[in-house]
């Protein structure tokens, strides 16, 4: 095979590379050190006739491998678009000649550099081979939805709109979920353009509630098969391939093929009765999701209340009720709409019963988002609905209606107010299946060093609750989506919804967080775009988000393989299970081709084939390491290639300078950092390591989700390693660093040569 | 109290804001207001208030009457308009503040003591003599009826003084001074519109 | 003819012997000067300014106001009203735009006119003398007349309550004009634009019922105004100027300060640097006097 690759190397020297840096001796360095064939310059390597040498080159020359000395791998990648080689690419435009200085006195260390990352890009391409799918890929243009409500309903219409078909699962007899129960909708559009602001004006007004046109829609789609009364007793397979069983109440099976999963299995109400305070025992306390049941049972007559039949004249809605609370039982977030749903409530009563009804709304903090939010909130002032910031101590009752105490928190008074019924605002709990990281995340919330201790503990607490699986995934790593918080689905909130730790696999509706019906369609579309989108990816043998496109997926030499299993456990996305004989059993589909596996391997055994221990570990081991003496210390930066190394790009473009020392190299995600990296480095003479990753934890912003948590981890366990070195541990550092860290970064590293100047040049300098 | 009161706590039981939505100028726009307290933060005079207006507003909406219509706190509007250039909601607060001050003097309830409230009454009074304001008249009054009298009068008689010396005030204004001519004309319109006015109240309280 | 023409609502305290009489001798010379004629409503009223609200309904209070719009309507058709003090510009306004928005109340207002032979259209401009300066005359023009630039005098341009809000001038911030700022540096004085007091209350007729609480407030506005260095502070409104000027004695025997800063009016200001006598641009007419005008209205 090695007598097949055929290296050649291309230096630019536009941008001011050439001006900078003697690109004579960069060609000298990647010929006799970098071992490449022929090594080519040119005035701008991007522009038409720079990609054309370089196309020539793997045409007519034969090239296999190519090194690219241009500007930063995340710049011109539409012109370096080469997939039919092995490429790598050196930085000498944000990593050289734009993060050092332009003065005399600078110019050998910036020459240093660019030589250094002359080698490293060398030796990274040596190790590679052009990625090529695995060629075991066929497209499914079939559909998973699981739910039947407004979100599963909308994802199954947006599918089969887009062309695919759809299987959509319910588990009840009939199509519609909660939405189909309500009375009217929350409003979904601001006031028109142009009204002005006053007493008497056209606003918002609760919207007729139109489930029923959406079931129609689905019932007569021919591209969506509905399966009523059934459930999903089992998922198997990856994206391109699922296979589910779709089991119906009387026991029957039907197994069907699926490229994609949407997740739609919505929430649930609030379990109230443990809010005797708020006299959730009273008849005529009655729940927010019980109200809509009242007021669609009297049509558009008046709503009368439970226990004795009498029109209401009086409702007092008690905002918040067991939410937002730290109390046991309670729930510990807000469910965000419940005073939109008291405002629609509230103006049942005023149209329904007469505008002389008193209608209160006892809020604590009133949100209202969505486009009619605040429109709606004057709606409902507009209508003399009386909204008081008030904080309910108790709800008691003498014969019928109830009695509100509550401290007005305005007047700062406390004040017990009569009702002929009082409406409780839940919250919306989410119907997700059990976590497959309960324990995990639970000890998470300890201390490092208490994890071990209470670990028994913790297992047996989530042992004793049973939660019924909603996929029944016959994955290594568990039957369902791993939860966020609360309960509900994890994905990211901002920067990638719908994404779920599970690939092809996407969460969509109040299962992921608490929504209305509006934000449930809109969810729903989004996550029928991603599933049609992992499906054809899947056709393809790429990745899905975030390296799309990226065909390399692991591979692992099983003679080398303990069976430890940490990969197994470790992949943020389960898509490694077991074969027969316990090896892992790569599902490359469901693979985010983070290198968390790699990371995780002690042994070493698992690559890709554009990105390895030895794609990594060789740019280390290339570079030039200066003596002891020459007052030149080396640092090593593994910088994440999501937030990172674009900041680090960032910093050098805004005039940011990055320390001389500093050799940067851009990884996957921390948790694909092998250890045996940071030995190497140690050993070979690095003075310091920076290890750059993304936030972790619930609010993570990593995005392979668990990959920075992992690397942390893994981390915390250098230390012994530099012990034995007898090297002191502040040499090794890791930082959470966001994509906006654009003056911090380069600083991080600069604190480093800080430490080195302090302890000392490393001993290991051979 | 009034006759005019009684009648409307009879109508108005219930609901003292449809009470100031139907008979206090701009009082439609209480039930408007979403209780930032970004008023009550801007009034010059804030910290003088017993009730701020967002607190005035929350009263009204409680029904708290009595408290609302006999407080001091409307009375120490300086009509600076601060509030209703910051009001998010855009309520004209300072025109319902006004109205309900006036609402109160209607109805017989509002501070009988009131400093501001007896020198508008005087302002009020006087300009309506002759259709412009005599000045040194509304002076007397003031220090005489609003102030402590002689004490008052001494204590800005310096005041007066410099302001005579800088022709600005004029001893002689006390005997006639400016007029319009049809004061008959203006008293008339005004009287009508006095008419137009109660027969509306009248109309929401009966 | 003159260039420009308005129907002008001159009010009560502008009136000989009265508060602001000083501010109409000063606005006289200035529109002289700038070729602007006005044409006094006849027979105007009190317009109960935004203290009358204890005696005066809505519509009573309404009622004044639009007797002198009708009375600008039948006597100077087509000319935009004017008014040089800020409660009488005001009230006017809000009549006009109140009884513009709702017809219920502008039926009403008519019936009650209709008692004098009088009727209202409310459809022309209301102005305050500032607008009149800064929108329709503008800076260059008021630049291009000054013939004895007010060089070396600094003043804090203190814009107050009711020329500021709720209407505003020429569409500047509520909480920062500047207005005022600029007429004093096209004036060729120095201007003290981070004057932190230019939008303070001045108490307004509460100064009169409530003398403490507005000595408290006034106190401040001059106090921000030695900080700053100033010489003396321009108003456009005669109610800040006389609540300003008249009590520092007072706050000086209550707080144990000793200012002693002028407060003139814009048109002060503008007459001086228009190169007319101390007399014609009312320097007499100030309680604490404004020397260094004196000095170059002497020059």
């Amino acid at each position: 095979m090695a007598d097949d690759k055929k290296f050649a190397g291309f230096i630019c020297t536009g941008c001011g590379i050439g001006d900078r840096l003697d690109a004579g001796q960069l060609e000298a360095v990647a010929k006799r050190e970098g071992k490449m064939a022929t090594c080519q310059q040119h005035e701008m390597l991007c522009s038409k006739d720079g990609v054309q040498l370089i196309r020539n080159a793997i045409d007519t020359d034969g090239a296999t491998h190519i090194m690219i000395a241009a500007c930063s791998r995340r710049a011109k990648v539409e012109a370096f678009n080469f997939t039919d080689v092995a490429m790598s690419r050196a930085n000498l435009r944000e990593g050289v000649i734009w993060a050092r200085p332009n003065t005399d006195e600078n110019q050998e260390t910036t020459q240093d550099m660019a030589d250094d990352y002359i080698r490293m890009a060398c030796a990274e391409v040596k190790f590679m081979t052009k990625p090529h799918a695995s060629g075991e890929q066929a497209l499914n243009k079939t559909i998973l939805v699981v739910g039947g409500g407004v979100t599963g309903m909308t994802a199954a219409l947006e599918t089969a709109a887009a062309g695919f078909s759809v299987h959509l699962v319910e588990k009840t007899g009939a199509l519609g979920g909660w939405a189909a129960k309500w009375h009217k909708r929350i409003p979904t559009r601001a006031a028109a353009d142009g009204v002005l602001n006053g007493t008497n004006v056209d606003l918002p007004m609760p919207m007729d509630n139109d489930v029923d046109a959406m079931i129609a829609a689905v019932q007569g789609s021919d591209k969506i098969t509905v399966h009523l009364n059934s459930t999903i007793t089992k998922t198997s397979g990856a994206p391109g391939r699922f296979s589910a069983d779709i089991t119906t109440e009387s026991g029957s099976t039907a197994t069907e093929n699926f490229g994609a999963i949407i997740q739609a299995s919505g929430w649930k109400a609030f379990d109230a009765s443990g809010l005797t305070y708020l006299g959730s025992a009273n008849a005529d306390v009655v729940t927010n999701v019980e109200l809509e049941a009242l007021a669609k049972a009297a049509g558009d007559g008046p709503i009368k209340r439970p226990s004795d039949g009498k029109e209401v004249k009086s409702v007092v809605f008690v905002q918040n009720a067991g939410q937002n609370s730290k109390e046991e039982g309670h729930l510990p977030y807000h469910s965000g709409i419940g005073d939109l749903v008291a405002i629609k409530q509230a103006m049942y009563f005023k149209a329904q019963n007469g505008k002389d009804c008193d209608t209160t709304i006892l809020f604590d903090n009133l949100r209202t988002p969505g486009a009619a939010g605040e429109d709606f909130y004057r709606s409902g002032q507009q209508q003399m609905v009386i909204f008081s910031k008030g904080k309910v101590n108790e709800v008691t009752s003498a014969g019928n209606g109830a009695s509100v105490s509550f401290k007005d928190q305005i007047l700062d008074e406390d004040v017990k107010l009569d009702a002929d019924l009082v409406v409780l605002d839940l919250g919306m709990v989410p119907n997700s299946g059990p976590n497959p990281y309960a324990v995990t995340d639970e000890l998470e919330k300890l201390p490092f060093q208490e994890r071990d201790k209470h670990k028994a503990e913790v297992e047996a607490k989530i042992a004793s609750v049973t939660i019924e699986s909603i996929l029944n995934l016959d994955y290594r790593q568990g039957t369902d989506l791993p939860h966020l918080v609360n309960g509900f689905t994890d994905s990211h909130f901002i920067c990638f919804p719908y994404e779920t730790r599970r690939s092809g696999i996407y969460a969509a509706g109040p299962v992921r967080r608490p929504m209305d019906i509006k934000q449930a369609q809109d969810d729903a579309t989004g996550a029928a775009m991603k599933a049609i989108q992992a499906a054809v990816n899947a056709g393809q043998g790429s990745a899905a988000h975030p390296r799309v496109g990226d065909l390399s997926f692991p591979s692992f030499r099983k003679e080398g393989c303990t069976q430890c299993k940490r990969c197994t456990v470790e992949c943020p996305f389960g898509a490694i299970n077991e074969d027969e004989q316990r090896y892992p059993q790569f599902n490359e589909s469901r693979c985010r081709r983070c290198g968390t596996c790699m990371g995780a391997c002690p042994v070493r055994v698992i690559s890709f084939e554009n990105y390895s221990i030895d794609t990594v570990g060789q740019q280390i081991k290339n570079v030039d390491m200066p003596d002891e003496f020459s007052e030149k210390p080396r640092i090593l930066v593994l910088a994440c290639e999501n937030d990172a190394y674009p900041a680090l790009d960032q910093a050098a473009m805004s005039g940011q300078e990055i320390s001389p020392w500093a050799r940067i190299i851009p990884v996957r995600c921390l948790g694909s950092v092998s250890l045996s990296w940071v030995t190497d480095a140690m050993n070979s003479g690095y003075d310091g390591i920076v290890m750059m990753g993304c936030q972790r934890g619930a609010d993570y912003q990593c995005h392979f989700v668990r990959g920075s948590t992992m690397a942390a981890e893994r981390m915390m366990k250098v230390g012994d390693t530099l012990q034995t070195l007898n090297l002191e541990p502040e040499r090794v550092i890791v930082h959470e660093v966001a994509i906006t860290d654009i003056e911090r970064a380069p600083r991080l590293i600069k604190e480093m040569e800080e430490v080195v100047e302090k302890v000392g040049m490393s001993p290991f300098k051979f | 109290m009034s006759d005019m009161n009684t009648a409307m706590i009879e109508k108005y039981r219930n609901s003292f804001l449809s009470e100031v939505e139907a008979n206090v100028e701009e009082g439609e726009w209480v039930k408007m207001c979403m209780q930032c307290g970004v008023c009550a933060g801007s009034c010059p005079l804030g910290n003088a208030w017993e009730h701020t207006p967002q607190k005035i507003f929350m009263m009204i909406r409680a029904g708290k009457r009595d408290e609302v219509l006999t407080s001091d706190s409307m009375w120490m509007c300086t009509s600076c308009y601060n509030c209703i250039v910051r009001c998010p909601r855009e309520l004209p607060i300072t025109h319902i503040m006004h109205g309900l001050a006036h609402y109160a003097k209607r109805l017989g309830i509002a501070p009988k003591e009131q400093p501001t409230a007896k020198f508008a009454q005087l302002f009020w009074d006087n300009l309506m003599k002759k259709g412009r304001v005599n000045e040194l008249k509304l002076g007397v009054d003031l220090y005489f009826k609003v102030g402590e009298g002689m004490k008052t009068a001494m204590k800005n008689k310096d005041i007066g003084l410099a302001m005579w010396k800088a022709k600005r005030l004029n001893p002689m204004e006390f005997f006639g001074g400016h007029s319009i001519k049809d004061v008959s004309g203006l008293h008339k319109i005004i009287a009508k519109a006095q008419e137009l006015e109660e027969a509306r109240i009248a109309k929401h309280g009966g | 003819m003159a260039k420009r023409e308005y129907s002008f609502y001159p009010g009560c305290s502008s009136q000989k012997g009265a508060s602001s009489s000083n501010y109409l001798v000063s606005v006289q010379t200035m529109c002289e000067e700038l070729d602007i004629q006005l044409n006094e409503i006849p027979d105007w009223n009190c317009c109960a300014a935004s203290i009358g609200y204890a005696g005066g309904g809505e519509l009573p209070r309404l009622a004044l106001s639009a007797r002198n719009i009708a009375l600008s309507e039948e006597h100077n058709p087509g000319q935009d009203i004017v008014a040089t003090c800020a409660a009488c510009w005001l009230a006017t306004r809000e009549t006009q735009e109140r009884l513009q928005h709702d017809e219920g109340l502008l039926a009403e207002a008519n019936t009650a006119l209709a008692e004098a032979g009088l009727k209202l259209r409310a459809d022309a401009p209301i102005k305050h003398m500032a607008e009149v300066l800064i929108q329709d005359i503008g800076y260059e023009e008021i630049g291009s007349k000054v013939k004895k630039p007010l060089e070396g005098i600094k003043i804090a341009g203190y814009v107050g309550c009711q020329t500021n809000r709720p209407f505003g001038i020429a569409g500047e911030s509520y909480e920062n004009p500047k207005y005022l700022d600029k007429l004093v540096e096209t004036l060729g004085a120095d201007s003290i634009p981070t004057y932190e007091k230019k939008v303070q209350c001045c108490g307004g007729a509460l100064a009169f019922s409530e003398p403490e609480k507005s000595q408290e407030m006034i106190k401040g506005i001059i106090e921000a105004a030695y900080d700053h260095g100033a010489d003396m502070i321009v108003t456009p409104c005669p109610v800040c100027q006389m609540n300003v000027e008249v009590y520092q004695d007072q706050i000086n025997a209550t707080h144990g300060t000793k200012f002693k800063m002028p407060v003139v009016y814009y048109s002060t200001l503008m007459s001086v640097a228009y190169g007319r006598s101390a007399a014609d641009a009312a320097l007499n007419g100030q309680v604490i006097p404004a020397k260094k005008l004196e000095e170059i209205a002497a020059k």
